[in-house]
């Protein structure tokens, strides 16, 4: 409807919103609280779930606008932006937010370009003044934060994951449903196939609460079995610096910094990363951050919450017995 | 073929970066320029599909003052053909909207097979501009492309695309427009001779009235900007590694309740 702050749905691709939707959902409801809106989920999937339809109320959503058809699956900008535009212009909400991932990212840029509209990418910060949004976004990888405004809306962002907090969840709220009405485009680009990676069990990088890091300190490819062995415990991801990205012992995805994901996660824990300066824009963000490197020297203890000046080798598997003790009680 | 890669100069990444006396923009003082790193595989990709194919013409575009020019010489080095620039104040505020349509103007005046970006530049981070080319042009697009191999013809582009959790392979028929991964190749270096080279190579001025451009502002525009506030003090915990460990497992419970 008129005036409300849409939040585009990113799912799991099996018809449930990852959890990062309870972050947009909760920042859009307060935002339209001072702006006399409402937070409605807008959902383009090949198949929704009814408990994904609940779990949407749950976290806040007072309305879903529903787009449910095959050619959503798998995402191809040119088959949702002329969808959602037609959505927007049909009900001139007074923003549109999308989450941090890659196809968000891309059809909130194209849907930018089609309704003339600004784009904030990879906001950390919302805030309505004098009536106009302003959003907070880190530039040059997180080296400065930028203050950006509108000149008209609807207003369009997407925010990264673990920065916004949650609504207090409505159990039991009711799903207020309606079906989208929109003309399905034609599509250009067709799939050839999907390569999953290997399951690791692990969180995706950009998504994790916890992130447990490796640099050079490693020594090599296979000592990040340490590692992935600790991330395993506390349900972290495990990323890698550029100088461990570029020796190749991790593929390009896992690195952190300003070549590669900008992070902000609620723990980041560093083992022999010194913290060259593009790799400390990128998880400076971070809330709590924990270094263990053998050099007392290293920049990231600049940063660092907690430090331990020692061998990752030998501190490593001591914090996850500790962790493993912990989290057993 | 002919390709073109849409560049953009910016800070080196080693750059601390610090604001001007004007609270929007940086103090450019001192700044070492480079091509943005993600625009620098875009290059590379461009040479290498027009080498494959033993013929074609690679076309550097970028857009910004003055200095980008030096921009644009580095990928004539590499090995570009010729080069874009699109030099107007104009330009100045320009937003990821104006951008997108003074480089989509230019990619309909060119008419290139493929037009293909870096997947952000690593100066504002907005990472929106090729998507929103693409839409402007009505063509079909592929973000953070690990890979892509360009048919006989001449007329398709299959890319493989990185997604949350794998890699989603598409065929795209051309002309469309692509954005570079790392990962999706390793930058050469130019040689002597390319530097040499590129200087005699042509450098076009474009300004925004040649393109019909203009005459709309920014739909966002920066208010200001700010240092990142500086975090708390940290400490480093004492003590042998197995004490070290329990003390910092302790901690992050107990006082930073993170876990």
């Amino acid at each position: 409807m008129a005036g409300a702050f849409w939040c585009l749905v990113e799912d799991d691709r099996q018809g449930n919103p990852k959890k990062v939707m309870a972050e947009v959902l909760g920042e859009a409801g307060r935002l339209a609280a001072q702006t006399g809106g409402q937070a409605e989920a807008v959902w383009l999937t090949d198949k929704a779930s009814e408990a994904g339809l609940t779990q949407l109320a749950e976290w806040g959503a007072k309305r879903i606008v529903l787009a449910e058809d095959a050619a959503f699956a798998p995402y191809r900008g040119e088959v949702w932006t002329p969808v959602l535009a037609e959505l927007v212009q049909k009900e001139s909400p007074q923003a549109v937010f999308g989450a941090v991932t890659t196809r968000q990212r891309e059809v909130m840029a194209r849907l930018a370009a089609r309704l003339g509209a600004g784009i904030s990418a990879d906001s950390v910060a919302l805030a309505v003044e004098d009536g106009k949004l302003v959003a907070t976004r880190p530039v040059y990888a997180g080296k400065l934060l930028s203050k950006v405004t509108w000149a008209k809306s609807p207003w369009l962002a997407t925010l990264r994951p673990n920065v916004f907090r949650p609504a207090d969840p409505q159990a039991g709220a009711t799903p207020t449903v309606d079906k989208a009405v929109a003309t399905l485009p034609g599509a250009a680009m067709s799939l050839v196939e999907r390569r999953e990676e290997s399951a690791t069990g692990l969180p995706e990088l950009a998504e994790a609460e916890i992130v447990v890091s490796g640099g050079r300190g490693l020594k090599g490819p296979e000592n990040f079995v340490i590692l992935e062995s600790l991330a395993k415990v506390i349900g972290a991801a495990v990323g890698a610096s550029r100088a461990a990205v570029d020796a190749g012992w991790r593929p390009h995805r896992f690195q952190i910094g300003q070549t590669g994901r900008t992070i902000s996660p609620k723990l980041y824990l560093g083992f022999g990363i010194s913290g060259a300066i593009q790799h400390l824009a990128g998880m400076r963000t971070s809330k709590v951050i924990c270094a263990i490197n053998k050099d007392p020297e290293a920049p990231i203890f600049k940063i660092a919450d907690y430090g331990i000046v020692g061998d990752l080798f030998e501190v490593a598997p001591l914090l996850e017995k500790e962790f493993k003790k912990l989290l057993e009680k | 073929m002919k390709i073109l890669v849409l560049v953009k100069q910016v800070p080196d990444t080693a750059t601390q970066v610090k604001i001007s006396s004007d609270p929007k923009a940086i103090d450019t003082a001192g700044i070492t320029w480079i091509v943005s790193p993600y625009d620098e595989f875009a290059v590379e990709e461009a040479l290498r599909i027009k080498e494959k194919r033993g013929q074609g013409e690679v076309v550097a575009v970028s857009l910004g003052p003055a200095r980008v020019k030096e921009a644009l010489r580095s990928c004539l080095a590499m090995g570009a053909d010729r080069a874009v620039h699109l030099l107007d104040p104009a330009w100045d505020s320009a937003d990821t909207i104006m951008t997108a349509r003074a480089l989509a103007a230019v990619i309909k005046q060119e008419q290139p097979a493929l037009a293909l970006f870096g997947r952000q530049a690593i100066d504002d981070d907005m990472g929106a501009v090729g998507a929103a080319v693409a839409e402007l042009l009505g063509w079909p697009c592929a973000s953070w492309i690990m890979e892509e191999s360009v048919d006989e013809a001449g007329k398709a582009i299959r890319v493989g695309r990185q997604v949350e959790g794998g890699l989603e392979v598409f065929d795209l028929p051309l002309p469309a427009v692509v954005s570079a991964q790392k990962g999706l190749n390793e930058p050469r270096y130019p040689t002597l001779k390319g530097i040499m080279g590129a200087k005699k190579k042509e450098i076009k001025d474009v300004k925004a009235a040649d393109l019909g451009q203009g005459a709309e502002g920014p739909a966002l525009s920066i208010m200001k900007l700010e240092a990142l506030p500086p975090r708390p003090p940290g400490r480093i915990i004492p003590g042998e590694a197995a004490e070290a460990a329990r003390e910092l497992v302790r901690s992050l419970r107990e006082d930073a309740k993170a876990i």
